[in-house]
Parts: structure tokens; C-alpha cells; sequence
């Protein structure tokens, strides 16, 4: 198991796992975070578009979402983040990461938006009472309180999103799920042996981070 | 806090009995029906053949039907075996699914540009070589690219656990740029749009790209060849009866001419050119 692991460099495919799961993930909470905000705003126009955002990325599939940012914007229209002579990885990996953030984005909205429902409206009210602006209001009052009501919902969309990774396998990213083709092509006699130790490997980065995240969902709680 | 544990034990058996499952088919060496009445029959039941769906001038699928060379030696192989095209079941075999979908008697045979290797021979047998090619490159028509020793600082394409990715890989990767996507037709897309300088894999797949109609005049094969890819038919393991009886099936289609006769209807359009080696004899089976 271990001649098989470093044959195929499975941890360093695991490590791009990782990184390809934290650098999503900050993007999907940024953008999410967002498209949260625009959903509960005032401004019809802004909630029409949260709306649209979460209910057009949400149906569409994940696959369909990472080839499109590749092939269309990359290869074809050739938009890119580093320069055109970067090694492909680079690009691949970017677009992965662009391409994750934007379909987890609509997740980590709506779980934001489950955790907005948490506050009181008195809350908000109070906020309001006092004299705060809504930027204030959201950012001081709501926000925080709703960060920490929907960890546990937040957590179940980053563990999805790590295991997603592996759709950016098609696109040329080295992660774990390549890293398996690779094996299982090259090795077809232990072909179990390879689907356990991928199946480790996920299990080994998602079991502490559902624990983590059910503990702090406890323990941050807000108590009311 | 009461129900969590019966419930995980739960959880645990039918994981475990999923895995027992997932595990049947492969371990168990003995044959599930089909393949070996099939084969003693001769002529009644089906016979389901595994191909590629995807590679033009191998074996594509268009419409209902399928064309290519390796259809062409398939259906001739099946007619000697005694199977009609109408018993002929064509299933899509995926590169990386290819000895599984044997072990587990999903299909018979498989012709889908099947390289003879010594780690597939421990799962699978082959008959055959019927097809020799080669690993080249294609390029843009402009390209001043001459052979893999041209590849130092450009960007080249290939297909995620194919023996061609591993190939350059091991040999000429140093200072090429590799990147790996999961169909050919992914890379060649990205060729012609100018994101990669190269697509590597056999020549004979890579000159059935060619020639397809929205890159004609825009891609060519370089021509140099610089490795050699036997491509045999994938089959049971130990089946050295149903071995045979194809080793006996394609030499009799290149003695007959109609070999070349399907080459030259199916490659050669591309104007792609056979290397010396072809037609290749056939191994002995073991």
C-alpha cells in the first residue's frame, strides 16, 4: 500500500485536494456571503438578483459549470488570471477553483440565509431603534449572529465541497480522483486496494471536519 | 442519545455489505453466463463486444451505428466466431474500465485500441497484436514542432492514465508542460484554439482527428513515431480457446486482404501511412 501511494504520488494529489477544498472554500463564503446579503436587502432589484443567483448555480451541475469556465472562457476566449505562458496546471487549477466557488457560492448562501432567519427580527429592530444604518445593522447585528447559527449547515457544504473536487479532474487538475485514474490504469491488479485508499484519504480529511464543525456549531451557538 | 448506536452499527453493516457486493464480480474467478456458452454455441445468443465510442476513425459512434478500423476487425472477428451482425452487442470501454468490464463478463471481447502490456496481462488476456502504431504528436499546421525533442517549454495535451501520458511523462517530460484531460477530443479542441502546442497519444487515433472535418488543413500528425503500441483484443484470462479462435480470425482477415480493405476505408482518408510493422502476426496464446 505504501509502494502504492508513492508510486502514484498520492499525498501530493491528496495536498492538491486540500488546496484546491480551502482556496474554494474562502471564495464560495466570499461570494456567497454576498449573494446572501443581496437576498435579504430591501431592494427588490437585489433580491430578485440572490434569488436568480442561487436558483440558476444550485440547478445547474457542477461538471457542466468547471467545463464551461475551461473551455469556454480559457480555451476559447482565452481570459486567464495568471499569463497565457503559465504552465496549464495553473490555469486549470484557477479555473477549478473559480468554477467550485461559484457553484458552492449558492449553498453557502442559502445556509447564510437559514442563519439570518435565526435572529430575531426584534434584532434587527433594536438595531434600527438605536440608529444604525442597515450596512451597520447587517454587518454589526445580523451577520455575526447568523454566521454562528448556520456553522452546522456551512460545514455540510464544505465537506460537499471537498468531495466536488474531484470533478476538476476532467479539466487536468492533479487532485486525488486523477491521481486514482492514474493508478487504476496502471495498475489494474489492485484496483480495490486503490479505491481504499482513496476512500481513506476523503474519509481522513471530511470525518474531522464534520467533528469540528458540530462542536463549534455547540459551542458558538448563540444562546437565547 | 439512546438510538445512535444501533444506528451506527447499521450504517456499518450496510457499508460493509455494499463493499461485499461492489467485490463479487472481480474476485470470483468463475465465468458469469454468457461468454463461455456463448463461445462453445458458436453461433446462437449475442456476443457484446467493448469499443471506444469517441475515437473517429477507430471506432466512433454515430447516429445508431459505429464506424472505424476497430469496428471493421471486430465485426470480421465476430463473423468468424460465427455471430451475425445483428448478434454483435457494441459496448462503450472506457480506458481506465477496460478489465473490469472483462472480469466481470460485461463484455466478451474488447477492441478499443487495447495496447498489450504486461500489468494489464495479469488481469486480462490478449489475442492478437492486429494493429501496430506508434505515440506521435499532433500539431497546428504552422507549427515548427519536429518530434518530442522539440517539446522542451511547450505546452503538450494528453488523456489522464493513458500509456501515452505515462510515456512522456517518464521519458521527455523534463521541461514540457503536460496537462491531462479526461477525452482526446478535449485536448484537440484546445490545440486548434492555440491554448496547447501538442497532443500526444497514437498516431493512428491522433491522424483520425485530423481529419475530421472542422480541423481539416488545421492539424497534422508530425510523423515521427517513437513508440510502439500493439493494439490486441481483450479477453478473459486463461481463455486460450476463445485466443485462438481470434488469433485464427485475423489471420485469416489479413491473409484475405480484407484488412488493408478496412484500414484503407477507415484511416486512410486522413492520408495517415502505415508503419512497417503491419499487419503484425498474431502472439501465441497462453
Amino acid at each position: 500500500m505504501l509502494e502504492l501511494i508513492r508510486q502514484y504520488d498520492i499525498l501530493s494529489a491528496f495536498l492538491a485536494t486540500i488546496q484546491l477544498a480551502l482556496v474554494s472554500s474562502l471564495g464560495a463564503l466570499v461570494i456567497g456571503t454576498f449573494v446572501a446579503v443581496l437576498r435579504v436587502s430591501p431592494v427588490r432589484i437585489f433580491q430578485f438578483a440572490g434569488a436568480a443567483y442561487v436558483n440558476l448555480v444550485r440547478n445547474t451541475p457542477l461538471t457542466l459549470i468547471v467545463f464551461f469556465m475551461f473551455f469556454c472562457l480559457y480555451t476559447l476566449l482565452q481570459w486567464h488570471i495568471s499569463p497565457m505562458s503559465a504552465r496549464s496546471a495553473t490555469h486549470a487549477f484557477q479555473w477549478g477553483v473559480i468554477g467550485l466557488s461559484i457553484y458552492h457560492a449558492a449553498f453557502v448562501a442559502e445556509a447564510l440565509r437559514s442563519g439570518v432567519n435565526t435572529v430575531p427580527v426584534g434584532q434587527a429592530e433594536a438595531a434600527r431603534a438605536i440608529g444604525l444604518t442597515f450596512s451597520q445593522t447587517l454587518t454589526e447585528i445580523v451577520l455575526p449572529q447568523a454566521f454562528r447559527g448556520a456553522i452546522a449547515p456551512l460545514g455540510n457544504t464544505m465537506i460537499a465541497l471537498t468531495k466536488n473536487t474531484t470533478v476538476v479532474s476532467t479539466i487536468g487538475v492533479a487532485e486525488a480522483s486523477y491521481a486514482m485514474k492514474n493508478a487504476i490504469e496502471f495498475s489494474p491488479d489492485v484496483l480495490y486496494l486503490i479505491f481504499f485508499v482513496m476512500a481513506t484519504g476523503f474519509v481522513v480529511l471530511t470525518l474531522p471536519m464534520g467533528i469540528a464543525f458540530t462542536h463549534f456549531s455547540r459551542k458558538l451557538a448563540v444562546q437565547r | 442519545m439512546t438510538f445512535r448506536k444501533p444506528l451506527a452499527l447499521l450504517a456499518g453493516a450496510v457499508l460493509a455489505l455494499s463493499t461485499a457486493a461492489c467485490q463479487a464480480p472481480g474476485s470470483t474467478p468463475a465465468a458469469p453466463a454468457g461468454s463461455a456458452s456463448a463461445a462453445a454455441g458458436g453461433a446462437t445468443g449475442n456476443i457484446t463486444i467493448g469499443i471506444k465510442f469517441d475515437q473517429p476513425g477507430l471506432s466512433l459512434k454515430e447516429g445508431a451505428g459505429y464506424t472505424g478500423f476497430d469496428v471493421e476487425v471486430a465485426k470480421y472477428v465476430a463473423k468468424e466466431l460465427g455471430y451475425s451482425e445483428s448478434q454483435i452487442v457494441f459496448k462503450e470501454s472506457p480506458s481506465a474500465q477496460r478489465e473490469t468490464l472483462i472480469e466481470g463478463g460485461q463484455v466478451q471481447l474488447i477492441f478499443a485500441t487495447y495496447s498489450i502490456t504486461d500489468a494489464r496481462k495479469a488481469r486480462v488476456s490478449f489475442a492478437g497484436p492486429y494493429f501496430i502504431a506508434g505515440q506521435d504528436l499532433l500539431v497546428r499546421n504552422d507549427s515548427t514542432i519536429k518530434g518530442p525533442q522539440d517539446l522542451n517549454g511547450k505546452k503538450l495535451c494528453s488523456v489522464t492514465g493513458s500509456t501515452s501520458a505515462k510515456n512522456v511523462k517518464d521519458k521527455y517530460a523534463q521541461g514540457t508542460d503536460l496537462s491531462e484531460q479526461d477525452t482526446y477530443s478535449k485536448c484537440v479542441t484546445a490545440l486548434a484554439a492555440g491554448t496547447l502546442d501538442a497532443v500526444t497519444t497514437d498516431n493512428v487515433i491522433l491522424a483520425g482527428y485530423a481529419a475530421q472535418e472542422q480541423y481539416k488543413g488545421k492539424l497534422k500528425v508530425v510523423g515521427a513515431p517513437f513508440s510502439t503500441e500493439r493494439y490486441g483484443v481483450g479477453l478473459k484470462k486463461g481463455d486460450t480457446a476463445m485466443c485462438t479462435k481470434v488469433n485464427t480470425a485475423i489471420a485469416k482477415m489479413q491473409s484475405s486482404g480484407e484488412w488493408q480493405k478496412a484500414l484503407d476505408k477507415t484511416v486512410g482518408p486522413s492520408g495517415f501511412k502505415v508503419s512497417g510493422d503491419n499487419p503484425p502476426k498474431t502472439d501465441a496464446c497462453s
